[in-house]
């Protein structure tokens, strides 16, 4: 009896310290304004100079600028976070990209207190009306339809706007019998939408269910970083599934599984290269290679170029 | 009764598992085991059945009701190769034209290295995509917990039903008001907020329909619910096996395809 009880308790610490883990993992991946408030104030003791940003990674001040079109560090080539304009404007042709669903606009399905407000502030900032754009598009004069997840928005979390769109994006390729590409990046489903969130996943995943049976291709790229929901439905299901270096790639946060297992995890855990030698990730691909690679993968499943018979 | 109190009721170490519903509801259940490719996940159980004159296909989030069960079951917590032994069973399932009925009963898809390492996202997801597509008739009823992915990875069926003490979320309450107020202690609150209860989700179209328990959950009288239950599965198999396969998977399309709230 004694042994159950000190078992018990020790399970019972296991539980809270496993809820611990996960409130921590939440708590850093959205950040709070304290946190936010601390950096700033970091950022003016070291007197970062206009027109200029400090490398997460190796820390060096550099010259926005000199980061160039890819965003990519000249110190040490860390891969900044790109929005999705600056995403297109790298990956798509010039002038190609024809955006669907401009307007559409989140409601508040749960009538959840100040989500409403959260969203306008969020769309006055970023000029994005929610966390995805999508729209058809040649990339090396090959036809496709494209969805590109923004960080930059409610860090990219998956309400209705998102799933709707990026539903409509794989019904408009299967009607019209084209591949499509989507890049994603984001924290999992958005909480203010509760399980109209969860739906999401559910929608979007039947959507790619049939253009795959019309035997179509569905390329994914997984960008920084790709997490909970969004991993858990189309993230994992491209015939081809492609990633940026080091890209942060996975189901539960890190800090849910140090807490479940009380052991610090290793730096390359749930990195791209950690999910390729998994097995879960077709290739990592250089930025400044996405290009080309989707071109010839387009190539490669006969999509013709715009005026090619 | 506050949102909240149903969460308790739904957590409840006594309340009646996927086996007690399986064995209660189900003649001449044979399990089957792993997913032929790792090992086998204790925390989902399932395999063939007959329901009345209906060959099935069942399976289940399975909980434990001691320590040592639910050590074993893993807390009904189930690792890739959990979700990936439930796709093997449908699919065989879809071979021999045998409806199917999932039992949900989960805090969530395990959290873990190996999850992680044998690609949880990947399972989950893939449960979503074939489960749309499968050719035969699907339900699944939330029995205590629906926590999130974890559960939705065995619900994209033609009917998604729920205990009346049952919660079926995308979060739990105490990580929702984690996230969103920095505040484990507010789940309460957070209960309230979320519409889990089966009567709020009833409401929001996600489930068709709710199952009756006994005043304080169905642990105080099973026979009655899995009764009720036994007879709806009947009644609800039989109106989906007349239907023809084409609008079967397009009515599933679209009782997924509806789902979201927006302007334009």
């Amino acid at each position: 009896m004694k042994f159950f009880k000190s078992f018990k308790a020790g399970i019972d610490k296991i539980s809270v310290e496993n809820l611990k883990g996960k409130v921590d993992a939440i708590k850093e991946t959205v950040p709070s304004k304290e946190k936010e408030e601390k950096a700033k104030d970091k950022d003016k003791k070291e007197e970062i100079p206009e027109g200029h940003i400090k490398c997460p990674s190796c820390e060096n001040i550099i010259e926005k600028k000199a980061l160039g079109h890819y965003k990519i560090c000249p110190k040490c080539a860390k891969l900044f976070r790109m929005n999705a304009k600056e995403r297109i404007r790298t990956v798509v042709d010039k002038d190609s990209f024809e955006e669907f669903d401009v307007n559409m606009e989140s409601k508040n399905p749960l009538n959840f207190p100040d989500y409403s407000e959260k969203v306008k502030s969020l769309q006055e900032k970023t000029s994005l009306k929610d966390a995805v754009k999508t729209g058809k598009c040649t990339i090396g004069g090959r036809p496709c339809v494209i969805a590109v997840m923004d960080s930059g928005f409610m860090m990219g979390s998956l309400g209705s706007v998102v799933g709707e769109k990026i539903t409509r994006a794989f019904e408009y390729a299967t009607r019209n019998k084209m591949p499509i590409i989507v890049f994603t990046c984001s924290g999992g489903a958005r909480m203010q939408e509760g399980i109209v969130s969860l739906m999401q996943m559910a929608k979007v995943s039947a959507a790619c269910a049939k253009h795959s049976d019309a035997g179509l291709l569905y390329v994914t790229v997984l960008t920084d970083p790709t997490t909970g929901g969004v991993t858990a439905s189309y993230a994992m299901l491209g015939d081809i599934i492609l990633a940026e270096p080091k890209t942060l790639i996975g189901f539960a946060g890190r800090r849910v599984i140090e807490g479940t297992i009380k052991q610090k995890l290793p730096d390359e855990f749930q990195t791209a290269e950690f999910l390729l030698e998994h097995g879960f990730v077709d290739a990592i691909i250089e930025r400044e290679n996405l290009s080309y690679v989707l071109s010839d993968i387009l190539k490669l499943h006969n999509v013709k170029k715009v005026g090619e018979n | 009764m506050p949102a909240y109190d149903k969460v308790k009721i739904a957590r409840k170490v006594t309340r009646p598992t996927a086996l007690d519903y399986i064995n209660h509801i189900f003649e001449d259940f044979i399990e089957l085991h792993g997913d032929r490719n790792f090992r086998d996940d204790a925390a989902i159980v399932g395999g063939i059945a007959m329901l009345e004159d209906t060959p099935v296909t069942v399976i289940g989030v399975q909980k434990g009701k001691t320590m040592e069960e639910n050590i074993a079951r893993n807390f009904g917590q189930p690792h890739p190769e959990g979700y990936r032994k439930a796709l093997r069973l449908m699919k065989q399932a879809e071979k021999f034209g045998r409806p199917i009925i999932n039992f949900i009963n989960t805090s969530g898809a395990y959290c873990g290295v190996g999850a992680e390492e044998r690609g949880q996202g990947e399972a989950i997801a893939k449960n979503l995509m074939e489960m749309a597509n499968l050719k035969v008739p699907t339900i699944s009823i939330v029995i205590g917990e629906g926590g999130s992915g974890g559960a939705l990875a065995l619900a994209v069926t033609d009917r998604v039903w729920m205990l009346e003490n049952s919660v079926y979320a995308v979060l739990s309450p105490e990580g929702f008001a984690s996230i969103l107020w920095k505040d484990p202690k507010r789940a309460k609150e957070a209960a309230d907020v979320m519409k889990i209860t089966a009567e709020d989700l009833l409401e929001l179209n996600i489930v068709e329909k709710v199952i009756k328990e006994a005043d304080g959950g169905c642990q105080n009288d099973f026979g009655f619910t899995a009764n009720l239950l036994r007879g709806k599965l009947i009644n609800e198999i039989n109106i989906l096996k007349e239907k023809d396969l084409d609008t079967l998977l397009a009515e599933r399309y679209e009782r997924f395809r509806k789902f979201g709230e927006f302007t334009e």
